[in-house]
């Protein structure tokens, strides 16, 4: 068993790694809501991450990095507006198109710039978000010896930098802004359905403009934040997919503030597992019980289906049960007690499974905002 | 629709598009410090104007053919298919698996096999995606993109923990056994006597696969009944429903065309190029693919102009990162601005050709 401090520094990684998730995740959370779908969220996280390392690079003043990083994030989101609320455009091609421009121009400026193969330098500590240390918290090399409360205070909750803390801050406010003021109630309607938000008389276009500059806002900060806090330089694709993951998160929320923050957390601690421990060891015969049991699920879900259910979903059951069954054979030999090790990528697809589990409707649906993806034509 | 005659539609807003585009992409040349008329030249010198170049070139361009005509086949039922990059790597696994299992006594016999071996996993790949469109109502642009990471770790499960040779480093497949390689351009080249066209190259006979697969998807989408039925579905949902379509089974055969043609496209880089399966090797062909169908117009004969554009354009862009100091990504900035102008903005390109012809018409009358 891994013992408190074990669990508490991965919980503590966890937290750094749902971050700029979570931040990501709420932005696309403001963008979705009002009716516009946002696959570029990637690439305006990518493109933040950029901009904010060259400019901490350059000045040396992180605070003026992270400026520049959420006004490049929010020309980005400007340009996705221009191309799916002005010109009507198709919104999943406008955002494919952005996560492509920030993926070319940050290399190719990159290297322009530094000259060190699309990096930017490492950044020195003025051009970094220190962590903050509470008061009382001890360091790192008494950590040993205190109590578990001390453990908990100082590794959890102690030492993180400050855009840790804004993203958790963001949470109860996005919640506030869009449930509890005037205008989130007029943002919630645009994305549902916008020809009543029209009718009495608010502008369509302006609440959905709003809505993708406070998404690249947003965008903006975590990108900041994974290249001057997380990491202390900007390295190509650093962004990893994360844009696409918070999507998943988002998803997996429901669209719903308190929901982003729990599956961003969960989605962090997926990360921090795959980090921190190389072999993951799962008792063999439970598991493979686990899996039939989700096979004979299918099966009997799809028992007075149609033919597609039946082929589809028997086809995945079939699947199933074939890796359970390998998992047994590989330890008939060795006993009841067995493990079986789980390959790292596993975890890693971990969430992109879930999220399909999630979107399949299977276990709780999720239903998008029903104007989303779709631009609004005012009535002549 | 009918204010601009039909060839303006087709031929010149991509053009004006493309020079938008590269337009842009010149600016961005002169910022870094470079001339963009020696890039040109260095790009055309380097693809068209050596055999070797034109090897390198239509081998990319079987890759962007395959999934431009995936990304078209979805777009005419309406569909996006952003899962081209995941579809194409578990068509790897199914070349993989079918050319190092069975042992094929000719390459004419194992290209056929692994065509087959590709499609269906690509189909497969595709198929849980279109079930969950169809059957669920899950928005299949999310479940694809999903469906490209899972494939990625299953890809990788396969080449760490399966495949990879026992002392190995690299995580990769054994390579195939030799009766299972595709003859290059260069071994068709010398065959008519012409030793030293398209040395070392990786362009080979899938290219004609490609093209048979254009012929295909033409036939399809306009000759067949089939093709019928998704453009139905496609241009709008409730009046194919009235007429008959059977949204269901037009979503799940329209994704599973697009799956398999992803998937085809490992049998050009696996089991043409590098002979064995490795990590990344679909480099990205599989969302160039969506500028491909956008540029072509979902039309094969666009796709297939267009993805000798961008074959050239990476061909360019490797001839570029070599002898000046643009970087290759400069290729996904044009690739961007390309799906920029041609799909999102594209009210932009056509507003004012539209007012032009507009006051054509008006001064005819």
């Amino acid at each position: 068993m891994i013992d408190f401090l074990t669990l508490l520094q991965v919980l503590d990684s966890s937290l750094r790694l749902a971050t700029p998730l979570l931040l990501v995740c709420l932005a696309g959370l403001f963008s979705e809501r009002a009716g516009i779908f946002d696959i570029g969220l990637e690439g305006k996280l990518l493109a933040a991450a950029f901009v904010s390392a060259a400019f901490a690079a350059i000045t040396g003043s992180v605070w003026l990095g992270l400026l520049a990083g959420i006004l490049a994030s929010i020309m980005l989101s400007l340009l996705h507006g221009l191309a799916s609320i002005t010109l009507r455009g198709d919104q999943i091609i406008s955002g494919v198109a952005i996560n492509f421009l920030a993926a070319g121009l940050t290399v190719v400026v990159a290297q322009d710039l530094f000259g060190q193969g699309g990096r930017t330098p490492p950044l020195k500590s003025g051009g970094r978000f220190e962590p903050i240390n509470f008061p009382g918290a001890t360091s790192s090399k008494g950590i040993n010896d205190a109590g578990p409360l001390m453990q908990l205070y100082s590794e959890l909750f102690s030492g993180h930098s400050l855009l840790v803390y804004v993203a958790l801050l963001t949470v109860p406010l996005s919640w506030f802004i869009l449930y509890k003021t005037r205008y989130g109630l007029r943002l919630r309607a645009v994305g549902e359905n916008p020809a009543a938000v029209d009718t009495a008389g608010i502008s369509v276009v302006g609440l959905r403009y709003s809505a993708v500059i406070i998404g690249g806002v947003l965008c903006g900060i975590a990108g900041a934040y994974i290249a001057t806090s997380l990491q202390a330089n900007f390295t190509k694709d650093m962004s990893a997919g994360r844009g696409f993951i918070a999507l998943a998160a988002l998803i997996f929320a429901k669209w719903r503030p308190w929901y982003a923050l729990s599956a961003c957390l969960l989605f962090g601690f997926f990360f921090a597992v795959d980090t921190r421990f190389q072999n993951i060891l799962l008792p063999a015969w439970s598991l493979s019980g686990f899996l039939i049991l989700i096979a004979l699920g299918l099966l009997s879900y799809v028992w007075r289906k149609d033919y597609l259910d039946k082929v589809v979903l028997g086809g995945l059951a079939l699947g199933i049960s074939t890796i359970a069954i390998m998992i047994v054979f590989s330890v008939w030999n060795t006993g009841a007690s067995s493990q079986i090790k789980i390959p790292v990528v596993f975890i890693q697809s971990l969430p992109y499974v879930l999220t399909v589990v999630v979107l399949a409707g299977f276990v709780g649906k999720a239903i998008p905002p029903r104007a989303g993806g779709q631009p609004y034509v005012k009535e002549r | 629709m009918d204010i601009m005659p039909r060839w303006v539609d087709i031929i010149i807003v991509p053009l004006l598009s493309l020079f938008l585009a590269a337009f842009l992409s010149a600016l961005l040349i002169i910022a870094i410090g470079e001339s963009p008329i020696a890039a040109l030249n260095l790009m055309i010198e380097g693809t068209l104007l050596r055999s070797a170049g034109w090897g390198y070139m239509l081998y990319y361009t079987t890759n962007f053919i395959f999934t431009g005509l995936a990304v078209s086949v979805a777009f005419h039922a309406a569909l996006f298919n952003i899962g081209g990059e995941g579809q194409a790597m578990i068509g790897g696994l199914g070349v993989a698996l079918v050319c190092l299992f069975i042992p094929w006594p000719h390459w004419t016999l194992a290209i056929v096999g692994a065509s087959v071996g590709a499609a269906l996993f690509g189909m497969i790949w595709a198929g849980l995606p279109a079930y969950l469109q169809a059957k669920r109502g899950s928005h299949i642009v999310i479940t694809t993109i999903m469906f490209n990471f899972i494939a990625a770790g299953v890809l990788n499960f396969f080449l760490v923990d399966v495949l990879k040779p026992k002392g190995s480093m690299d995580p990769a497949s054994a390579n195939f056994p030799s009766t299972t390689h595709l003859p290059t351009f260069q071994d068709l080249a010398s065959l008519f006597g012409f030793e030293k066209a398209f040395r070392s190259a990786p362009a080979n006979v899938s290219f004609f696969i490609a093209l048979l697969a254009c012929v295909a998807v033409w036939y399809l989408i306009w000759r067949s009944p089939l093709g019928y039925e998704i453009r139905a579905l496609g241009k709008s949902g409730p009046a194919a429903r009235y007429a008959g379509v059977r949204p269901v089974k037009i979503i799940m055969i329209a994704m599973m065309i697009s799956g398999a043609l992803c998937g085809m496209m490992a049998i050009n880089t696996t089991q043409g190029e590098s002979e064995r399966l490795i990590l990344n090797f679909t480099e990205g062909a599989g969302f160039i693919g969506i500028a491909v169908a956008l540029m072509g117009r979902s039309h094969p004969l666009g796709v297939l102009l267009a993805a000798l554009l961008f074959g050239f354009l990476y061909q360019g862009g490797a001839e570029l990162a070599l002898w000046t100091k643009i970087p290759r990504e400069l290729i996904v900035v044009i690739q961007a601005l390309v799906i920029l102008f041609t799909g999102a903005l594209s009210l932009m390109v056509r507003a004012p050709l539209e007012r032009f012809f507009m006051s054509l018409q008006k001064a005819k009358e």
